[in-house]
């Protein structure tokens, strides 16, 4: 994965499979270290299950016998120094936290948080929602399907492609305010030098 | 800025096409995979490819939804075309740049895009 934000995606695409009606994403950056969170409500894992979660030949899909996404996603951890931790409790729901050193040279970008987070409320289906919290260095923006939903009523869905571009575009804009401002543009390099030389 | 106002506007426009058109079973599905080797091989983009070229040409008999693994992990991203009455159209190694064609060629025109179909890469 290019982006800790396909982590994210990956990961959450899990909750929804194990049929979770609440599913929260939270990222944090905070003190050089960037904390991805997913906790749902779903059927949860059992303690045999949980034990051995990150081993990429453990998976409870029936096609296949791989499952890449958590030891995918602890590799990347680890690989900054970091960690991946998974609770869970059976009929009560999962909790997946990876923490990055972000000033590790491994340690991927945070890339596209808006087209995550836009598709995967495309995906719900009408029983779950979708909460998002980042909470960057100039403040936290948040973002709630069930507050979508109200304003759009019963009978206009998310998976809408015009709902999804909608919801790109307000976490994008949620997304650019929690970054600092870029630095006035102060004209082309080769107006630099004529102002070198004149 | 997208606003709240922005939200209201198109449930107030799609609440009127709902009202003109008759929910059918008879829709056109683009069903994009959406599980680890998907998404690593590039889907985010291909899934935000379909819903933004649907959007531009207000097609509103099709449905992009999401899947999990399709099975062919080599072959990601994937999406597949059920458009009724024909046989399913599965595409392979996608990228956002092939999408626009699909759209116009196969779920405008009913007329596929073989060089993409998974026919095609094996």
């Amino acid at each position: 994965m290019k982006e800790l934000s396909l982590h994210l995606l990956d990961i959450a695409q899990n909750s929804l499979a194990a049929g979770a009606r609440h599913v929260a994403l939270g990222v944090e950056e905070a003190d050089g270290e960037i904390t991805l969170t997913v906790a749902d409500d779903g059927r949860g894992m059992s303690p045999e299950l949980l034990a051995r979660v990150t081993d990429p030949f453990t998976t409870t899909r029936t096609t296949r016998k791989v499952g890449m996404g958590l030891p995918l996603l602890r590799l990347a951890a680890e690989q900054t120094g970091g960690t991946l931790a998974v609770e869970s409790r059976e009929g009560v729901g999962t909790t997946v936290t990876a923490v990055f050193h972000a000033g590790h040279i491994d340690c991927p970008p945070l890339g596209d948080l808006a087209a995550t987070v836009a598709l995967l409320a495309q995906g719900l289906s009408g029983e779950t929602e979708l909460t998002y919290m980042h909470k960057g260095p100039q403040g936290a923006f948040t973002f709630d399907t069930a507050q979508v939903r109200a304003i759009l009523g019963p009978e206009v869905p998310l998976s809408l492609p015009e709902v999804a571009q909608w919801m790109e575009g307000y976490v994008a804009e949620g997304e650019a305010g929690l970054r600092p401002e870029a630095p006035p543009e102060r004209g082309t390099r080769l107006d630099t030098v004529r102002e070198g030389t004149t | 800025m997208k606003s709240l106002e922005e939200l209201r506007a198109i449930r107030e426009r799609m609440q009127r096409q709902i009202d003109l058109r008759e929910q059918s079973d008879e829709d056109i599905r683009v069903v994009v995979g959406m599980a680890t080797c998907g998404i690593a091989a590039g889907a985010r983009p291909v899934l935000s490819a379909f819903l933004e070229e649907v959007s531009k040409r207000g097609l509103q008999h099709v449905a992009v939804t999401q899947t999990g693994c399709i099975g062919v992990c080599r072959l990601e991203p994937i999406a597949e075309v059920y458009v009724p009455g024909e046989e399913k159209v599965t595409y392979v190694k996608l990228t956002p740049e092939k999408v626009p064609r699909i759209v116009a060629e196969h779920l405008v025109n009913h007329s596929p895009v073989v060089e993409y179909t998974i026919g095609a890469a094996e």
